[in-house]
C-alpha cells in the first residue's frame, strides 16, 4: 500500500506547502528581496497615505476586495498564507507561514544538513531562504526583531488594511 | 505539612530568590558562581508509577546540578514534564521543566508555567518541539501557537512584569530561571548565533544545545558568539551524550531531527571492539575539549537509555573539579517517603 501522507495533519496553517515549487516565483522573490522590500515599503506608505480616503470608504467595505487582491498577488510572489499580519519585511521576503511549525522568529533546530525542512525534506527551510533574503535587504537586521505571537483572529484578512487598524485591536 | 519556611512576607511556600538571582534554584546559583555546571536529561517513563521517576532521578544524584524532564521529546508520548518535575521537587531534586510549543497553546502553557512554579520548579527550558511526524502518533494535530522565542518572551513577561500575555495581573509571579535551546550544528549556520541573540533578547538566561559531536563546528559558532558578546549575557551548556554503537549513531542521524554526527565518529565506533566503551570515551573527550572553549559554562548530558553512564562520564571527564553537586543527605526522606507524602496528601482530607 502506498504511504498515504496527509499533509494537512502536519500543517498548522491549514494548507500544505507545495514542495514541487522549490524554485518558482517565491524563490525569485527571495533573490530580489531588496527590490521587493522597497516595493513593499512603498505600498505600505501608499496605504498609509490614502488612509483618510480608505477610511471614508470604510475598511469593512474594502476588506473583501483588498484580501482578494492580496491573496492573488502575494500568493503568487510569496506563497502568502494570508495570516493577516505580514512580517515579510523582517524575514527576507520568505513567508514564514510556509514553515509547517509556523515559526515567525527563526528556524527550529531540525533543519537538515542540506537546508531541507525537518518535516518536508523536499522543501528548503523557509528560514534558510529568509536568511539569504535578509542579506540582500537594506534593513539586514530586521530579521533580528523579536516577533510577538500571531493573532489567529486576523487569519484570512488583508494585512494591508490591518496597517490602518490599531495594533492589538480587534481584527 | 512540614515546617513553614519564612522570609517571603509570611508566605510559607515561597522564599525570595537570593540577591542577584531570578530563581531559588540550585542550577542558577551554581552557574552564577562561575562553576562549570552539569545537567542531565531524564527520560520519562511510560507509566503512572511515581517511583519510576524517582528511581531514574536517583541515578544522577550527586553528579548533576539540574535534571531536565523532557516534554514528549521526539514527539513520543510519555509522562508529562510538569508531573515529573513536581515529583522531583518533592524529593529535593532541581528539575528543569521543558515546554514544547508543539503540544499546547498559549493558554495551556501559561497555566502550566504557573502550576510548575507553584510546585517548586525553578528552571524552565522553552522549546519549539519536534514535528509530530517523527513520533509515535503522527496523526496528531501540531499546535505551534507560540514559537520558542515568543514563549521565552511570554515567560519573561509573566515573571518580570507579573502579567499574562493578555496583560492580566498575576498576584505571585513564577520565579523561574529561563532557558532556551540552540542547535549550532544545523543550517543556516551564520544565522544561528544571531538566533541565539534573539533568544537572549526575548529572555533566555541559560542555553542548552543540541548534541555536540563536531567540536570544530562548535568552536566556529562560539567564536561568533563571543564576537557578539553573547557568552557574557547567558550561560551556555553544551549538549553531549554517549553513542552506544555505530548503528545507534546512524539511526540517530536519520531519525532524530537536528542531530549531526560526523562520519569520523561513526567510523570510530565501527572499528571499536567495545563500541559502548568507545562511545563513552568519545563523549569524555568531547567534554574535555568543550571545557577548554572560552564562553562555555557547562555541559548537558543526554544519555538516552544509558543513564547509568552519566556519573561515570562526569567523573572521568573531571569537569566537576572535585565539586560535589547536591545529593539527599543521609537519613533524608527516601523515595518511598516522597511518594508517601503524596499518598498522605491525598488521604488527609483532600477529597476528590
Ligand atoms: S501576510 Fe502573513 S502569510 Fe502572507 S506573506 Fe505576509 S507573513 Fe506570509
Amino acid at each position: 500500500m502506498p504511504a498515504i501522507r496527509n499533509p494537512a495533519a502536519y500543517e498548522p496553517q491549514g494548507r500544505a506547502p507545495r514542495p514541487a515549487r522549490k524554485g518558482g516565483l517565491p524563490a525569485w522573490s527571495v533573490r530580489h528581496a531588496r527590490f521587493l522590500a522597497r516595493l513593499y515599503a512603498v505600498s505600505c506608505a501608499a496605504v498609509n497615505f490614502s488612509a483618510p480616503l480608505l477610511r471614508r470608504i470604510g475598511l469593512e467595505r474594502l476588506e473583501g476586495a483588498a484580501a482578494l487582491l492580496e491573496r492573488e498577488t502575494k500568493g503568487r510572489f510569496f506563497d502568502c498564507r494570508m495570516c493577516g499580519q505580514c512580517v515579510l519585511s523582517a524575514t527576507g521576503m520568505s513567508c514564514p507561514m510556509n514553515c509547517p511549525k509556523a515559526l515567525r522568529n527563526g528556524p527550529c533546530g531540525g533543519v537538515r544538513p542540506d537546508g531541507g525542512c525537518e518535516i518536508y525534506p523536499e522543501m528548503t527551510c523557509v528560514w534558510v531562504r529568509a536568511w539569504e533574503g535578509a542579506q540582500r535587504m537594506q534593513a539586514e537586521d530586521a530579521i533580528l526583531q523579536v516577533q510577538t505571537p500571531i493573532d489567529h483572529r486576523r487569519k484570512g484578512a488583508s494585512a494591508w488594511l490591518a496597517l490602518l487598524r490599531p495594533i492589538g485591536g480587534k481584527p | 505539612m512540614g515546617a513553614p519556611m519564612s522570609g517571603n512576607g509570611g508566605k510559607p511556600w515561597a522564599p525570595s530568590p537570593p540577591p542577584g538571582h531570578v530563581s531559588r534554584g540550585r542550577l542558577e546559583r551554581v552557574l552564577r558562581s562561575g562553576q562549570f555546571a552539569v545537567t542531565a536529561e531524564l527520560n520519562p517513563p511510560d507509566s503512572a508509577d511515581p517511583g519510576e521517576v524517582l528511581r531514574r532521578a536517583a541515578v544522577f544524584e550527586g553528579w548533576v546540578d539540574g535534571v531536565n524532564a523532557t516534554d514528549g521529546s521526539g514527539a513520543n508520548c510519555h509522562m508529562s514534564s510538569v508531573a515529573m518535575c513536581a515529583l522531583m521537587t518533592r524529593a529535593g531534586y532541581s528539575p528543569v521543566l521543558q515546554v514544547s510549543c508543539r503540544d499546547y497553546n498559549r493558554i495551556a502553557i501559561q497555566g502550566n508555567v504557573l502550576g510548575a512554579a507553584a510546585l517548586g520548579v525553578s528552571n524552565i527550558l522553552c522549546l519549539t518541539g519536534d514535528g509530530v511526524q517523527v513520533g509515535d502518533q503522527p496523526e496528531a494535530k501540531p499546535v505551534f501557537d507560540l514559537d520558542s522565542i515568543s514563549l521565552l518572551a511570554t515567560v519573561k513577561q509573566m515573571r518580570d512584569e507579573g502579567r499574562f500575555l493578555s496583560g492580566r495581573k498575576i498576584t505571585e509571579p513564577p520565579r523561574l530561571f529561563i532557558g532556551a535551546s540552540e542547535n549550532p550544528f544545523a543550517p543556516p549556520y551564520e544565522f544561528r548565533p544571531m538566533r541565539l541573540a534573539k533568544k537572549l533578547a526575548a529572555g533566555a538566561e541559560f542555553i542548552q544545545t543540541q548534541y555536540c559531536f563536531d567540536v570544530p563546528l562548535l568552536e566556529r559558532f562560539m567564536a561568533r558568539v563571543r564576537d557578539l558578546g553573547l557568552d557574557r549575557r547567558c550561560f551556555i551548556l553544551v549538549g553531549v551524550g554517549p553513542l552506544a554503537s555505530a548503528r545507534t549513531a546512524r539511526w540517530m542521524r536519520a531519525n532524530v531531527p537536528g542531530v549531526h554526527i560526523p562520519d569520523a565518529v561513526v567510523a570510530r565506533l565501527e572499528k571499536a571492539g567495545d563500541p559502548k566503551a568507545e562511545g563513552k570515551r568519545i563523549c569524555v573527550e568531547i567534554i574535555r575539549q568543550i571545557r577548554a572553549i572560552p564562553g562555555i559554562s557547562g555541559v548537558h548530558l543526554m544519555a538516552y537509555r544509558q543513564e547509568e553512564a552519566v556519573c561515570e562520564i562526569v567523573e572521568e571527564s573531571g569537569v566537576l573539579a572535585g565539586r560535589k553537586p547536591w545529593r539527599r543527605p543521609a537519613g533524608a526522606a527516601s523515595d518511598a517517603a516522597a511518594v508517601m507524602t503524596l499518598d498522605e496528601a491525598l488521604e488527609s482530607g483532600v477529597d476528590d
